[in-house]
C-alpha cells in the first residue's frame, strides 16, 4: 500500500500523464485503514444490522419506557391481587405475576436497568482494564509483575462468590452497586488481553521509528501502540456487554443484584421462580427478553470480532 | 519442568495470600454483629457474646486476626465456624456435591463441545456448520438460570406427566446416583459447551490451513490420521486452556445451579454463611476455589508441553 502512495506523489514531477490518471483512479479504494474496512464489513454483514436494529430498539426501551406501556409499575394502583397469575390476554400480553401486576409493563421498564448495567459495566472494565494492561505491557519488568500477581488475585475469585461478599457489604442493591461489583471483578480479562496485544505491538519496527523521531513515551503509547493494539480489546468489550446483562440477572435471580422497589429482569425471574411449575408464563416472558437482549448484543460484538479479525474467517 | 512448576508455585503464594486477605477484609467490613446474627431476632446475651468474641478473637485488630487466620491456614487449619463447627467438615460435606457437578459438566462441555467444534470445522460454511453456528450463539445468550428452568419444566415435568417418561428427575435427589446429576450438569455445563465447540471450530479450522497439515496430506495419509494426530493435535492448546480456566469457573458458577435443582453444594453453604456473616466459612470456601484455580492453570500449562513438544519449561 505504501507503495502506490510514494507512487502516486512522485509521479506528477514525471512526464508520464498516462500514469498518473490511473494512479489517482486507484487510490480512494486503496487508502483503507483496519478500522474503515470494519465499518465497510459492518454495513453489509446481516448479523449485524439484526443484532444493531435490536439494540436500537432496546435503547429507545430503556430511556422512554412510556412509549410501550401506559402503566407505571410505580404506581400503588397498578396492581390488583384478583388478578394474580393470570395468564396472557389480548389485552395483558404476558399476563400477571403474584402480585397482580402487568408483566408486559414490568418487563418494559425493566429494561432500563439491565442495559445501564451493561453499558456501564463494559465501560469501566474496558477502560480499567485497558489503561493498566496498557501500563503493565509497555514498562514492564517489575510494573508489570506486581500488576500481573494483582489482576490474579481477582482473576482467581470467583464473580458469583465474590459478588455476593460486595454486594452484601455495598448494602444497597441497584444498577450503579452492581455495575462497581461486576467491574472490580471484571477488569483482569481485559488487562491480560491488553497487555498481551501490546507486548506484541511494541517491538514492531513502527514503534522503533516513532522512537526514532524522538516521540516521547506518552505519544508512543496513546498515539502508535494504543490504536494498534485496541483491536482485541474491543472485541471482547463487545460481546461481554451480553454477558454483562445476563450477569446481572443471575446476580438478582439470587437476591444480591438489583433489590426491590427496583424493577430487574432477573429479580421478576427470580420471584416467579418459586411459582415456576403452575404458572410458567410469569417466567418465561421476563426470562425470553432477557435472551433476546443478550443475543442481541452478542450477535452485534460478534460481528464486530468478524470485522477486526478478518483471520477467523 | 520441575524448577517451572516450583517457580509457579512459589509465584502462586502471594495470590493465595492476597486472594484471602482481600476476602477476609470483604467479611470483616460486612455491616451487622456476627455474634447477634447467632442469637437470631432475640438480645443477644452481653456475657456469652463476649464469651464467643473473646473465643474467636473477634476484638482483636483486623491484620491480627488475618495473621492468625493464614497461618492456620498453612498448616492446614481451616478454622472453626462461631457455631463451633470445624470449616473443613462443613466444606467436606457440601464440595463433593459441588466436585461431582462440575465433574459431569466438564466431561459434557469437553466432549459435545469439542466434537461439535471439529464436526463444524470440517464442514466448514455447509448445513452443520452454520447449525453449530447458530445454535452455539442461542446457548451463549440464554442465561444459565432460564436454561434451568426451562430444561426443569420441559424435561423433569412435562416428559413425565405427559409421556410418562422418567429420566430426569425435577429437584436432584442423592439416590438418583450419576443420573441425578445429568440434567444439572447439562444445565451448567450449557454455556461454556456453546464456547468450546465455537472455540475448537475456529482453532481447527486455522490449524488446518497450516503447511505441515498440507505436507501430511500430501504424504498421502489417511484424513482421519491428518485430523487426529496432526491437526486437531495442534489446535487443541487454546481449547485446554479454556476448559482448564473453566474447570474452577464450573465449581463457582455452580451457586445457580444448585440452587434450582436444589443441590446442596458449596453455594449453598455459602450463601448461608454470607448472611450469617460466618467470615471463616467464607474465606475457607473462596480459599479453596482459588486454590483449585491456581493448581488447573498450573495443570494446564504444564499439558500444553505435552500437547506440542516445542513448548519447553526451563
Amino acid at each position: 500500500m505504501s507503495d502506490t502512495i510514494t507512487k502516486g506523489a512522485e509521479a506528477p514531477s514525471g512526464d508520464n500523464t498516462p500514469k498518473v490518471s490511473t494512479e489517482k483512479k486507484q487510490k480512494p479504494e486503496r487508502v483503507a485503514s483496519l478500522w474503515s474496512d470494519a465499518l465497510r464489513d459492518l454495513r453489509r454483514n446481516p448479523i449485524f444490522i439484526i443484532g444493531a436494529a435490536l439494540v436500537s430498539f432496546l435503547i429507545i426501551l430503556a430511556v422512554v419506557p412510556g412509549w410501550f406501556t401506559d402503566g407505571s409499575p410505580f404506581d400503588n394502583n397498578a396492581c390488583d391481587l384478583a388478578d394474580s397469575l393470570k395468564r396472557p390476554s389480548a389485552e395483558h400480553w404476558f399476563g400477571f405475576d403474584v402480585q397482580g401486576c402487568d408483566i408486559y409493563t414490568r418487563t418494559v421498564w425493566g429494561a432500563r436497568n439491565s442495559i445501564i448495567v451493561g453499558v456501564l459495566t463494559t465501560s469501566m472494565v474496558t477502560l480499567v482494564g485497558a489503561l493498566l494492561g496498557l501500563l503493565a505491557g509497555w514498562k514492564g519488568g517489575i510494573v508489570d509483575s506486581i500488576l500481573s500477581r494483582f489482576t490474579e488475585i481477582f482473576f482467581s475469585i470467583p464473580l458469583l462468590l465474590g459478588g455476593m461478599l460486595i454486594m452484601s457489604m455495598l448494602g444497597k442493591g441497584n444498577a450503579w452497586t452492581v455495575s462497581v461489583v461486576m467491574t472490580v471483578l471484571g477488569w483482569p480479562q481485559i488487562f491480560r488481553i491488553m497487555r498481551a496485544s501490546v507486548l506484541a505491538n511494541k517491538n514492531n519496527d513502527y514503534v522503533m521509528a516513532a522512537r526514532a523521531l524522538g516521540a516521547g513515551a506518552g505519544r508512543i503509547t496513546f498515539r502508535h501502540i494504543l490504536p494498534n493494539a485496541i483491536a482485541p480489546v474491543i472485541v471482547v468489550s463487545a460481546i461481554s456487554l451480553g454477558v454483562y446483562i445476563g450477569a446481572e440477572a443471575a446476580l438478582s435471580y439470587l437476591g444480591i443484584g438489583v433489590q426491590p422497589p427496583e424493577i430487574s429482569w432477573g429479580l421478576m425471574i427470580s420471584d416467579a421462580s418459586v411459582r415456576f411449575l403452575d404458572a410458567p408464563h410469569v417466567l418465561l416472558f421476563p426470562s425470553a427478553v432477557l435472551s433476546v437482549t443478550v443475543l442481541a448484543f452478542i450477535m452485534l460484538g460478534d460481528a464486530v470480532r468478524d470485522a477486526l479479525d478478518p483471520k477467523l474467517r | 519442568m520441575g524448577r517451572y512448576v516450583i517457580r509457579r508455585l512459589i509465584q502462586a503464594i502471594p495470590v493465595l495470600i492476597g486472594a484471602t486477605f482481600l476476602i477476609y477484609w470483604l467479611c470483616f467490613s460486612l455491616p451487622g454483629d456476627p455474634v447477634q446474627a447467632l442469637a437470631g431476632e432475640k438480645k443477644a446475651d452481653p456475657i456469652v457474646a463476649e464469651m464467643i468474641r473473646q473465643k474467636y478473637h473477634l476484638n482483636d485488630p483486623f491484620l491480627l486476626q488475618y495473621w492468625n487466620y493464614i497461618t492456620g491456614v498453612f498448616q492446614g487449619n481451616l478454622g472453626e465456624s462461631l457455631t463451633g463447627r470445624q470449616v473443613s467438615d462443613m466444606i467436606s460435606e457440601a464440595f463433593p456435591f459441588t466436585v461431582n457437578l462440575a465433574i459431569v459438566a466438564f466431561v459434557i462441555e469437553a466432549i459435545i463441545g469439542v466434537l461439535a467444534g471439529v464436526m463444524a470445522a470440517l464442514r466448514k460454511g455447509k448445513f452443520l456448520d452454520q447449525l453449530v453456528l447458530i445454535s452455539t450463539l442461542f446457548v451463549i445468550s440464554i442465561p444459565v438460570f432460564v436454561t434451568g428452568f426451562v430444561l426443569q419444566l420441559v424435561l423433569g415435568v412435562k416428559l413425565k406427566n405427559d409421556y410418562g417418561i422418567e429420566i430426569f428427575s425435577v429437584s436432584f435427589n442423592e439416590e438418583d446416583g450419576l443420573r441425578g446429576y445429568l440434567l444439572p450438569a447439562f444445565v451448567l455445563a450449557s454455556t461454556s459447551l456453546a464456547y468450546v465447540a465455537r472455540l475448537t471450530r475456529t482453532s481447527l479450522m486455522e490449524t488446518m490451513r497450516a503447511d505441515y497439515v498440507r505436507t501430511a496430506v500430501a504424504k498421502g495419509l489417511k484424513k482421519r490420521r491428518v485430523i487426529g494426530r496432526h491437526a486437531l493435535r495442534n489446535a487443541l492448546i487454546p481449547i485446554v486452556t479454556f476448559l482448564g480456566a473453566d474447570l474452577g469457573g464450573l465449581m463457582g458458577g455452580a451457586v445457580i445451579t444448585e440452587k434450582i435443582f436444589n443441590i446442596h453444594g458449596i453455594g449453598g453453604l455459602l450463601a448461608q454463611a454470607v448472611y450469617q456473616k460466618q467470615g471463616t466459612i467464607i474465606v475457607g470456601v473462596v480459599t479453596l476455589l482459588v486454590m483449585i484455580y491456581l493448581i488447573t492453570t498450573l495443570l494446564v500449562d504444564m499439558l500444553y508441553a505435552v500437547l506440542d513438544p516445542r513448548i519447553r519449561y526451563e
